[in-house]
């Protein structure tokens, strides 16, 4: 760092970041979110998400603060610094205090009312609470930068072991589901209690969590790891995807009916974030249109399966799953044709064009006779196999895990091959790869192709499982909402998009209650991941062949080599 | 007729600008064949006809006994002309070994699907162009640099990959475009090597765009001077040196008459 900046860096600095923070809270407060997420228990029954979100600005100022003093080489100031931010983003939330209390602002701003102004002051009056509200800030600015002064090793276990409490309490009641069965019912209810976790309890998970992540046990394994030869490594590897797999088959016994259904909406969106991270992640081709094969999946199930549709129900889910897979890939392949000659902007623009009149086209009178129009398909029956019905979210789960296997296991062939190559090559630079005699055509659509086929299945289970669908189903929204998974998750890498669809189709749906700002959180998710880490989640890890790949090969081919 | 690549009367127009005009040229079976000019004259255009990046209004490009005028660019390189690019164009967010293995792509031949399966057939060929392309990065003396991303690595050595890739899909005619821009002269003579080994070893015929009159003249057999698209002069590098049009186009009028006479002052007494 230079020393002109250095020299810029004053309180000022702590007390802009201070208030930026403070900023944020009284917006969160504005709009409602902090009373919103106050029926959420954390412990006890005195700390809500509420709560959380009126100090978390405080908290973040002090510790950015704390980290730009320590990045200039300053370590003594950050503790007056912190206090200062602290204390700067206790004040924009006074304004919800001020303007609940003094103004009747309740027509124009409904979220800042009494109970707001009751919760942000704890419940002390306005003018003792406003001070208890600074206060609180000041120290939590405090804290955030402390933060930052302390060891990595101790940070890391303190922030594990409040991260891992707050977790536990957010989501007390799933998780009370879950160990109910490991623990037994008594247990359970003495350590959730009021919907969140015993204060207790939480203390003893805090004091476990700490212990571990300080002890260091996390860094020793990947110590150990590292060292290990490559092949060990490839054999502890398979041990374990095999213990994953373990794992994922006794999932939905483990979690009860409703996180079944959960994971089966997961798993319907790895399905298509495999498809669409082959179209966009592998082959650069940004297709904003992608629900439209999804539809296609579920509308073609829909007709070939009902027996209230057209097709008066001759086929079964199993002998109907082809056709609506050959129906996407078709029309993957029409839609191909005529973008073939559209690069970036464009192509994004009539993919999202092609998106939308499909669902028109669903609401249409004119289709309506085939597909219901508004009235969607009805009465769709559940898959079974060998006379036993799959209809049970548990057991539609491993309907959707085996169709997200299949599908990262072809999405992962495929990119070790010449295909794959190709595709990358094309994302990189058209012109060139062409110029490698690449057929570009060729390319192209079977990019299109294998991602509508996976979208298509993933529809088709969708059908299965909804029994009745509506045009309304296909909107843009899904099409955005696999785009974003796999961009936070990371774009062309396969791990991540199972971690992206558990982050933003998982954990929305665990927290029902906050449906409202679904969106707001998911734009800043987005931001936020943009700026802190593009590469996403679980990026792509380049592959190393040239020096390791050499034995993996050899043993599968004596080829001659062309070579000297 | 030994000639590998026979253009006749090749003109490309961009609206009223002729970028290249009524050109013609041939180039022989095993020739290090060079292409200068000034800025703008042209010679990146030509490139780019041959390549298939652009069709000429006019004219007709022979290569190997095929019209390849107006194919497209994949069709073109699996007849056998490779390129490399005046600003490099690499897949920067490959790997230098995956670079190179999308240079093979036309020498391999199995089915996408297979992959799927990993047939005998599909993991034969696939190390089998592994290796080739392990062959290829040490020839260009990249061995052990394979797997870092193609952007991560130094200037010349992405020159060298670019070369590489180009060979990949081992063609007959090789077309480097200012293969020596911003290299320092260690790096520039050792290019100039590379370059003959190519011809020598490999028995590729190369067409060359540069800059650097000492490149130019220590390896070209022969040589066309362009201007303003059109052919001014055409020979060996020592004819050439000598040419007054030559010599104007690169330095102007006035320039050209004084050097010119004081070229062939100097060249009568010998």
């Amino acid at each position: 760092m230079n020393q002109a900046q250095d020299t810029r860096l004053d309180w000022r600095t702590a007390a802009r970041l201070g208030l930026l923070g403070g900023v944020v809270t009284l917006y969160f407060g504005a709009i409602g979110m902090v009373l919103t997420f106050s029926v959420r228990n954390l412990l006890g029954t005195f700390i809500n998400v509420g709560q959380i979100l009126t100090v978390a600005g405080a908290l973040a100022a002090g510790y950015l603060v704390g980290r730009t003093f320590i990045e200039a080489g300053r370590r003594r100031q950050v503790i007056p610094m912190g206090l200062l931010a602290g204390f700067m983003a206790g004040l924009p939330p006074l304004i919800l205090v001020i303007m609940g209390t003094l103004f009747p602002v309740n027509p124009m701003f409904i979220n800042i009312n009494d109970e707001l102004v009751q919760l942000i002051t704890f419940g002390l009056g306005p003018v003792l609470g406003s001070v208890a509200l600074v206060l609180l800030s000041t120290v939590m600015g405090l804290v955030g930068a402390a933060l930052e002064l302390m060891d990595e090793r101790p940070r890391r276990a303190l922030i594990n072991g409040v991260l891992w409490v707050l977790l536990l309490g957010l989501f007390s009641e799933n998780a009370a589901t879950i160990l109910e069965k490991f623990i037994g019912h008594a247990a359970v209810r003495w350590m959730f209690q009021n919907k969140s976790l015993n204060p207790i309890a939480g203390a003893v998970l805090f004091i476990i969590t700490f212990g571990f992540s300080f002890l260091g046990s996390g860094d020793r394994a990947r110590q150990k790891w590292q060292s290990m030869p490559p092949e060990a490594q490839q054999q502890w590897r398979k041990y374990f995807i095999v213990l994953g797999l373990l794992l994922a088959l006794a999932l939905p016994w483990i979690v009860g009916q409703f996180l079944s259904q959960v994971l089966f909406i997961v798993g319907l969106y790895v399905m298509m974030g495999m498809g669409l991270n082959i179209v966009v992640g592998y082959a650069g081709l940004l297709d904003l249109g992608y629900v439209a094969f999804f539809a296609f999946g579920a509308y073609t199930m829909g007709v070939l399966t009902s027996p209230q549709g057209p097709g008066g129900g001759i086929l079964n889910f199993w002998a109907a799953l082809p056709f609506s897979i050959a129906v996407g890939v078709l029309f993957g392949v029409l839609l191909g044709f005529p973008v073939l000659n559209m690069r970036g902007d464009y192509l994004a623009i009539v993919t999202l064009g092609f998106g939308e009149i499909i669902r028109v086209l669903a609401y249409s009178n004119w289709l309506a006779p085939l597909i219901g129009g508004a009235q969607g398909v009805l009465g769709i029956p559940s898959p079974s196999l060998f006379g036993f019905e799959l209809g049970k979210p548990e057991y539609m789960y491993y309907l959707v895990l085996v169709g997200s296997i299949i599908a990262a296991f072809i999405a992962a062939r495929l990119r070790d091959s010449r295909l794959g190559r190709q595709w990358m090559a094309m994302r990189e630079d058209e012109d060139v790869a062409e110029a490698m005699g690449i057929n570009l055509v060729q390319t192209k659509l079977l990019a299109f192709a294998i991602g509508a086929s996976f979208s298509a299945a993933s529809g088709a289970i969708f059908a299965s499982r909804l029994h009745n669908i509506f045009p309304n189903s296909f909107g843009i929204l899904v099409s955005i909402n696999v785009l974003s998974l796999i961009i936070v998750g990371g774009l062309g890498s396969l791990p991540g998009v199972v971690v992206g669809a558990a982050i933003l189709v998982g954990l929305p749906e665990l927290l029902r209650e906050f449906a409202e700002y679904r969106l707001l959180m998911y734009g800043i998710l987005l931001i936020v991941m943009m700026l802190v880490k593009p590469e996403g989640f679980w990026p792509e890890a380049a592959r190393k062949r040239e020096l390791r790949g050499e034995e993996e090969w050899d043993e599968a081919a004596a080829a001659p080599s062309s070579a000297e | 007729m030994d000639a590998i690549l026979i253009a006749k009367n090749v003109t490309k127009r961009f609206g009223g600008l002729v970028a290249v005009n009524n050109l013609d040229l041939e180039i022989q079976h095993g020739q290090i064949y060079s292409v200068i000019g000034p800025n703008g004259a042209g010679k990146t255009t030509f490139f780019n006809c041959i390549t298939g990046f652009y069709t000429p209004e006019e004219g007709k490009i022979i290569f190997d006994g095929h019209e390849i005028q107006g194919l497209s660019t994949d069709h073109i390189t699996r007849l056998g002309i490779s390129r490399t690019y005046q600003n490099i164009r690499l897949f920067s967010n490959m790997t230098a070994l995956e670079n190179v293995m999308v240079g093979e792509h036309p020498h391999l031949k199995t089915f996408w699907a297979e992959a799927i399966f990993r047939t005998p057939r599909f993991v034969k060929e696939e190390a089998a162009a592994l290796k080739e392309a392990q062959r290829l990065l040490a020839f260009v003396g990249l061995k052990g640099v394979g797997d870092n991303l193609a952007r991560n690595l130094p200037y010349g050595a992405q020159r060298r990959l670019e070369v590489a890739r180009a060979l990949a899909s081992k063609p007959k005619l090789l077309l480097l475009d200012e293969p020596t821009a911003g290299m320092n002269p260690r790096e520039t003579e050792e290019m100039i090597e590379f370059i003959e080994m190519l011809r020598d070893e490999l028995g590729i015929t190369i067409l060359l765009i540069e800059h650097d009159m000492k490149v130019v003249m220590s390896i070209s057999d022969q040589i066309t001077v362009l201007d303003f698209g059109t052919k001014i002069a055409e020979g060996k590098p020592i004819d050439i040196q000598r040419n007054p049009r030559v010599i104007e186009a690169y330095l102007g009028r006035g320039a050209a008459s004084g050097l010119g006479n004081a070229r062939q002052a100097a060249a009568r007494p010998s």
